[in-house]
Order: C-alpha cells, then sequence, then structure tokens
C-alpha cells in the first residue's frame, strides 16, 4: 500500500446558478494575459451544451485521455510513445483557435477620437490575432443558457449518446451547469503525453502542475487531456493549466473559483488514495466499473492500517486529520452523493459532482404536484429517463443505477428534512428507503445545506515548518531546530483550521476590519524574553502606535505570491 | 591563400561563431529557460503546418544525418568498410537531393503559410524573419552544392570535409576552403553564421528534442521542495540544509 495525498473538490451543481463568478476570479487572478486569452482554467458550461473548447467531450475526434488496448493494457488513447513523438511537428488531434474562439477587443479609441459624424461613433471588434476587423461568433459561454441549441445542441457529445427520439423531450426538460477546472486526475493523461517531462503530480497534495521553465511546447498535452485543460498560450509557446491555486491551497486557503463561489456550492478537502492501485483501477475493463473502482482506490483515514501506512508515507498528522474531516471524504465515500466527471476516460478525475436534482423537482412541480415529496420525486427519477440517462452520461459512463440512487438520496433528504422544518413528525420510512439513518441524512444535509467556510474547506496548510521554504524565504532561524531554544517557528499562520492565515489578516490588517483600527506588530518581529535583560519594553512586544507607517506595513503574513516559478 | 579576407572567413570567422554558439546556449538556457520553446503556431493554422512541417522536419533530419556522414567521417573510414568512391557520391547525391528537395518544398510551405496567414505573421518575430532567410539560403546552396556533384568533379570530402575537421582540431586548414568552389563557400559562411544566430533564435528546441520521453515512465511524481523553479540556486546563495525533512 503506498499512502498518497491528494486535494480534491466536490461541486454540488444543484446549487450553480450559471453566473460565471468563479470564471471570472479566476481569469483575474491567473490568465489575464496577452496570448492567454482563450485560456479559462475555470470555466462554466450550460448542459445540454457543446462545451469549451467546442465538442472536447467527443474522444474520437480528440483522442484524449486513455484506452485499453487488445490486450487490455492502458494506454493513451492519441497513440504510445513512438507515435507520440513521430506527430511532434504537427499534432493531429490538436484543437485550433477557432475550436476555443478568436479573442477580441473593442477599438475603444475611436469613441473619443472619431470627427463629429451624424451617427454615434461605435467600437468595433478587433481580433486579437490580426488586430483586424473582426465578427464575434463563439467564446468560451456563447451557448450560456441553451442559446443557440437549435443550431448547436445537436453538436453536444454526450447528447449523441442518448437517442434522437428523446433528445427534443429533453431539451425540454432541463438544463443545469456544469462548472469545470483541470481535474487533477490521480491517473493524468496529460503528464503521460508531455514528451519532456515538464508537467508533474506534486508528493504532497496531487496538485498537478506545468514547468513552465521546462516546458517546450510540444502540446501534445493538449491532446492527451481529455478535458481539454491544458491550454497552449499562443504568445509564449508554453502551456498552462489551472494550478488549483497552490499558492493559496498551501496556507490553508480555498482556491478562487471556491472562495468566490456565490452559491457556495464547492466543497475542498483531501483524500487519501492508494498509489498503487490506480493503473489497476484505471484499467478495469468495464467501463461502468471504473466509477466503483476508483472509489475502492480511496483510503478510509480512520483505518489504523491506513494511519501507519500514511505516516510512514511521511503524511504529516495534521493531513492525516484533515483527511478524516473531509468534506470530499464524506461525499464521495460516506455518503456517496458526488460523482466523477467522465470516469470512462480512465484518468481517474479528482474534482467531483453531486448531480442536480433541482430540474427533477421542477419538472414535477410543472405538473401541479408537490415537488417535495419524495413519492413524487421517486417516481420523476424513474419517469424521467433521459436527463437520468444524460447524467449517467457525464458521471457513470453511462450507466444510470448510480445517478439514480444519488437522486434518489437527494431527493428522500429534500423531502425528509422539510418534515423536520415545518415541524411535521420526521417519516423514519425516508432515510430507510434509500438505505441512510436518520442521522447521516440530518449530518449530509447540514454538509449540502448550511456546512459554514470551515467545514467546507477543510484544507490543512503546507506543513508550516516547511512553509517558508516554499517561497525561499529567508526566514529560518538557525536555532530553530528540534528541541533548539527556537522550536516550533512564530506560530503567527496557518495553524490548524484551515483559515488561520484568513483570520489573520482580517484582524491585522485595519484597512479591512471596518470597525476599529487594530494596531498590529510589524511583520518579521519576534518578541524573545530570552533576549530580554528586564530593563525596558522587549522589542516588538507592544505594537508601535506612534509611527503610522508600521500600521501600513502589516500585511497578510502567508505569502502572497507565487513566485516559485511554475506559473508566470 | 593568405590575404587577410581569407585568414579572416576561414580561421577567425568559424571560432568566433562557434564561440557564440556554445556560449550562447549556455547563457540562454540558464537565463532564459522561459523562453525555450519551439513556440508552434499550429494553432493559428494546421491545413499547410500539417504537411509541410513534418516534411520539413523530417528532410532537414536527413540533411543533418548526410552532414555527419560527409563532413564527420573521413574518406579512408568509408573506404575501408569497402564503399566505393563511385557508390558512396551515388548514395549520397541521391539521398541528399531527395532530402534536400523534401526540405525545400516543406520550408516554402512554412514560410508562405507564415507570410501569409495573419496571425501567424503576427507572431513572428525580426529575430525569426532573419533566421528564415538565412536558412532558406544555406538549404538553397546546399542543395545547389549537392545537384553540382553530377556535373563538377570537386571531391567536398577531400576539401571542405577536412577543413570543417580541422577546426575541431584546433589545427585549421584554411588553404582548403580557398580552394573549394564559390557555392561551397558561400554555403559555408552562411551556415557558420546560423550557428552564430542559434542561441538567439528558436532553434533551440532542437536542443531539447524530447527523445527521453521513449524511457521514462507515463506518470512524474515532483515533491514541493524540488521545484523552487527549475532553476538552480545561485552561487553564494545556497541554503543550509541542517533541519531533516519530516517528509
Amino acid at each position: 500500500m503506498q499512502v498518497m495525498a491528494q486535494m480534491a473538490m466536490v461541486m454540488n451543481l444543484d446549487k450553480c446558478i450559471g453566473c460565471h463568478t468563479c470564471s471570472v476570479t479566476c481569469k483575474q487572478v491567473w490568465t489575464n494575459r496577452s496570448g492567454a486569452e482563450h485560456i479559462w482554467f475555470n470555466n462554466v458550461e450550460t448542459r445540454p451544451g457543446q462545451g469549451y473548447p467546442r465538442t472536447y467531450e467527443d474522444q474520437e475526434r480528440w483522442k484524449g485521455g486513455w484506452a485499453l488496448n487488445r490486450r487490455g493494457r492502458l494506454k493513451l488513447k492519441a497513440g504510445g510513445r513512438l507515435k507520440n513523438l513521430s506527430t511532434i511537428f504537427a499534432a493531429p488531434y490538436l484543437p485550433g483557435i477557432k475550436d476555443y474562439y478568436e479573442p477580441w477587443t473593442y477599438d475603444y479609441e475611436n469613441l473619443t477620437t472619431a470627427p463629429a459624424q451624424k451617427h454615434m461613433p461605435v467600437a468595433r471588434p478587433k481580433s486579437l490575432l490580426t488586430g483586424e476587423n473582426t465578427k464575434i461568433t463563439w467564446s468560451a459561454n456563447w451557448d450560456d443558457d441553451l442559446a443557440g441549441s437549435v443550431e448547436n445542441g445537436h453538436n453536444d457529445p454526450v447528447l449523441a449518446k442518448v437517442s434522437d427520439k428523446i433528445k427534443f423531450e429533453y431539451e425540454q426538460t432541463f438544463m443545469f451547469y456544469l462548472p469545470r477546472i483541470c481535474e487533477h486526475c490521480l491517473n493524468p493523461a496529460c503528464v503521460a503525453s508531455c514528451p519532456t517531462g515538464a508537467i508533474y503530480k506534486r508528493e504532497e497534495d496531487g496538485i498537478v502542475l506545468v514547468d513552465q521553465d521546462r516546458c517546450r511546447g510540444w502540446r501534445q498535452c493538449v491532446t492527451g487531456c481529455p478535458y481539454k485543460k491544458m491550454y497552449f498560450n499562443h504568445k509564449t509557446g508554453k502551456v498552462e493549466k489551472c494550478t488549483f491555486c497552490y499558492p493559496r491551497i498551501e496556507v490553508g486557503q480555498p482556491t478562487i473559483c471556491s472562495e468566490t463561489c456565490v452559491g457556495r456550492l464547492r466543497y475542498l478537502g483531501l483524500m487519501l488514495y492508494d498509489a498503487d492501485r490506480v493503473l489497476e483501477a484505471a484499467s478495469t475493463p468495464d467501463e461502468h466499473g471504473l466509477y466503483e473502482a476508483q472509489r475502492d482506490v480511496f483510503l478510509d483515514p480512520n483505518d489504523l492500517e491506513v494511519i501507519r501506512e500514511a505516516r510512514a508515507a511521511g503524511i504529516p498528522e495534521d493531513w492525516i486529520e484533515a483527511a478524516r474531516r473531509s468534506p470530499i471524504r464524506a461525499l464521495i465515500s460516506d455518503y456517496q452523493v458526488a460523482l466523477p466527471l467522465h470516469p470512462e476516460y480512465r484518468t481517474m478525475p479528482m474534482v467531483w459532482y453531486i448531480p442536480p436534482l433541482s430540474p427533477v423537482v421542477d419538472a414535477v412541480s410543472e405538473t401541479g404536484e408537490d415537488g417535495e415529496r419524495h413519492e413524487n420525486l421517486f417516481a420523476a427519477i424513474d419517469r424521467l429517463r433521459i436527463p437520468i440517462e444524460y447524467l449517467a452520461g457525464l458521471f457513470t459512463a453511462g450507466d444510470t443505477k448510480p445517478v439514480d440512487g444519488v437522486l434518489r438520496k437527494l431527493a428522500a433528504m429534500r423531502s425528509y428534512m422539510r418534515d423536520i422544518n415545518m415541524g411535521w413528525e420526521p417519516n423514519e420510512a425516508i432515510p430507510e428507503s434509500v438505505g441512510m439513518t436518520d442521522q447521516q441524512m440530518k449530518d449530509m444535509y447540514r454538509l449540502l445545506a448550511i456546512a459554514k467556510y470551515n467545514e467546507r474547506y477543510v484544507i490543512p496548510p503546507a506543513h508550516y515548518e516547511d512553509a517558508h521554504k516554499l517561497e525561499n524565504i529567508a526566514t529560518e532561524c538557525s536555532l530553530d531546530v528540534d528541541g533548539g531554544p527556537g522550536m516550533g517557528g512564530s506560530g503567527d499562520t496557518g495553524g490548524m483550521g484551515g483559515i488561520g492565515g484568513m483570520d489573520g489578516s482580517f484582524a491585522e490588517n485595519p484597512a479591512r476590519g471596518g470597525g476599529s483600527p487594530v494596531p498590529s506588530r510589524p511583520e518579521g518581529v519576534r518578541i524573545n524574553l530570552l533576549n530580554w535583560n528586564g530593563q525596558g519594553t522587549p522589542e516588538g512586544l507592544f505594537p508601535d502606535t506612534t509611527d503610522a507607517s508600521t500600521t501600513n506595513l502589516s500585511k497578510p503574513a502567508h505569502p502572497d505570491h507565487p513566485g516559485t516559478g511554475d506559473q508566470p | 591563400m593568405n590575404s587577410d579576407l581569407d585568414l579572416f572567413l576561414w580561421l577567425i570567422y568559424p571560432y568566433i561563431c562557434l564561440t557564440i554558439f556554445v556560449f550562447g546556449h549556455i547563457w540562454r538556457y540558464r537565463y532564459d529557460k522561459f523562453g525555450w520553446t519551439s513556440r508552434s503556431s499550429q494553432m493559428y493554422e494546421r491545413d499547410i503546418l500539417r504537411w509541410a512541417n513534418p516534411m520539413f522536419h523530417f528532410g532537414i533530419l536527413a540533411v543533418f544525418l548526410g552532414h555527419v556522414m560527409g563532413l564527420g567521417v573521413p574518406q579512408t573510414w568509408t573506404a575501408a568498410v569497402g564503399i566505393s568512391e563511385g557508390m558512396y557520391h551515388f548514395l549520397a547525391i541521391t539521398i541528399g537531393v531527395v532530402a534536400g528537395i523534401c526540405t525545400i518544398v516543406g520550408f516554402v510551405g512554412l514560410v508562405y503559410r507564415r507570410r501569409f496567414t495573419k496571425a501567424v505573421l503576427g507572431a513572428t518575430s525580426r529575430m525569426d524573419k532573419l533566421m528564415y532567410l538565412v536558412l532558406g539560403l544555406v538549404i538553397v546552396l546546399g542543395l545547389v552544392n549537392t545537384g553540382s556533384q553530377l556535373v563538377g568533379d570537386y571531391n567536398y570530402r577531400g576539401g571542405v570535409s577536412i577543413w570543417f575537421r580541422s577546426i575541431f582540431y584546433f589545427s585549421p586548414k584554411p588553404d582548403l576552403m580557398v580552394a573549394a568552389p564559390l557555392s561551397f563557400q558561400i554555403h559555408a559562411i552562411l551556415a557558420i553564421g546560423l550557428f552564430a544566430l542559434w542561441p538567439f533564435t528558436r532553434l533551440v528546441h532542437v536542443f531539447t528534442a524530447p527523445l527521453g520521453y521513449i524511457f521514462r515512465p507515463y506518470i512524474l511524481y515532483r515533491t514541493r521542495d524540488a521545484h523552487e523553479g527549475s532553476r538552480s540556486r545561485r552561487r553564494g546563495w545556497d541554503k543550509v540544509d541542517t533541519i531533516p525533512r519530516r517528509r
């Protein structure tokens, strides 16, 4: 058993309103640059729809992910090592810029410099590739809210697998939003496709990153990634990808997309898994077995043997503890309501989704029936085969049983908790009907409906003893060895609970505090009573209120710049 | 020989250019790893690239191997393994002409798309243009030289090749180049000039051809400690690693 820790995400699609706040904040933080216009580490797709880049799920066309060869062994769908190298001069399955969209800007200058004329001057769209006038015909969310689905809807590769007869019916039934980031897979096809070896999975937290200094722009990873979350920066000639906001994760903060999510639908936490069994699980012959197989790879952090092995693998105690409290673990393994996106790509993705029930509720309500009653909902789940099949096409390689099970649990929870909230007699038969106890049901309800910040995001900071090394900040004290006088570090940030840095910065920074300004200690000054001779006050014991500039000096104590050369 | 110009062209100039070539690469690798890429423009345009780029690259790889044979391997060696002069020239000319034509056709296709696809032109730097000019001339003259073997009787393996190798023995024989035909001389001058340009162009990608891919495992892991950028630490700034790592 080789225990490894993986930082993972679950998104509750019932709560997604498709506002794109995650996409926008992510772009502002990471890809608001020339050459990265088409790069959306996070994008939100309306389903059914083509997705971004268009039809990326059609692996017969794009050849992403893994496939089993005739002998049942896992190989890259685009071809093995030699094939990969031989196509390096012209990658045959690479999406062109038109499959994303041609980036553009507007000729704003014309608005102020146009001569007096009869009509209002306009800012014409200009292509950022050629500088010429352009016509905007597509973007990252052009088919938002099913826009143009009469023309384009049939291009949805998932829908194409659901037969024509039900297609029409389906489009009238429901739509939902699918926010997507890099899956940070356990068996990443991008890493395997990279000829240079510039892409790697971090041992500590499983985040997949591109070493920008080693990437040579061979762009095979773009083909390799079935989710098309490797993006070629057309100015730098290098590939960029979602970083899982590793500088934030390292100090115990959630990713930007999670932090700013309006619907609070994202959960972050650790999963422990057995790295030795990943390949075997990814090679499961039956596609329908992949979801189960991946769940079996995860380890139970309460299991004594797992704990022993985890310690042997060098996973720190606070990380094992965080894995126990992980909301991801609860949603994937305990309640089993989260499902992986396209397990059939065999990459073992680690961003999972709770499929949406609300369209089913809406469908019931529209008939005038009680959309909160579990009998009605169960009946609707049975009857609405098309949406279920579509969801199964996304999350379980087409196997409707797990999707059925999840939706029933969500429906049962809805109905059961309504009784309680209305002060009616709780109906114990409801949790039983989906194989749960009433306490489990209440716990799941709490996690899905009212979980607070530190319940949704259980992020153990990178070991504090290492944290300053991450950013190459020279804060090491030479006496800071085990048993030495400086032992233990300053302890001013990054404690347990994941939001230490966040809270600290909030309290320390008067600009954010809103109320009365809290004077703060200058950064880097430590109180050391051992050096104090008893005369006067030790340096740094009291905040310096006379000098206003020291207050301004205080800033969040976590290193807030990436700076490790991994992403520009 | 021994006009100053001859001495400069066939003795001093090659050493200057090769020095720039070597130290230029070291410098670029140390200070501009981020810029070390093939700068693919496939995203902008793929229809021409799809045939022209492999044609050019496989062609020029064959041309490179031809040069290794022609310039690197002495005539006496090939004779020793029983390849007659006539046989050698037959092979050199046929393979050389086929490879040369592939290279040129591919090159023309690539330059065409670079010039006439707006987006690709926009992504072309001034250095690119200079490099394409020199590279194009070198390739054309190379093909002319190969073809000239059909009519002329200049044995480059008795002249240019020996001069080329003599540079690396540090006992240069510039007289041999003075005696070479003009087209060989120009080809050599431009090619050596290209070596001086090399480290400052996108051609650097040649030296990171990913041959190791065949032998490495598919999935790579790195620890956080190992990736302080892939820049090595500056001299004098080494960390004092006294604390045993917990992981």
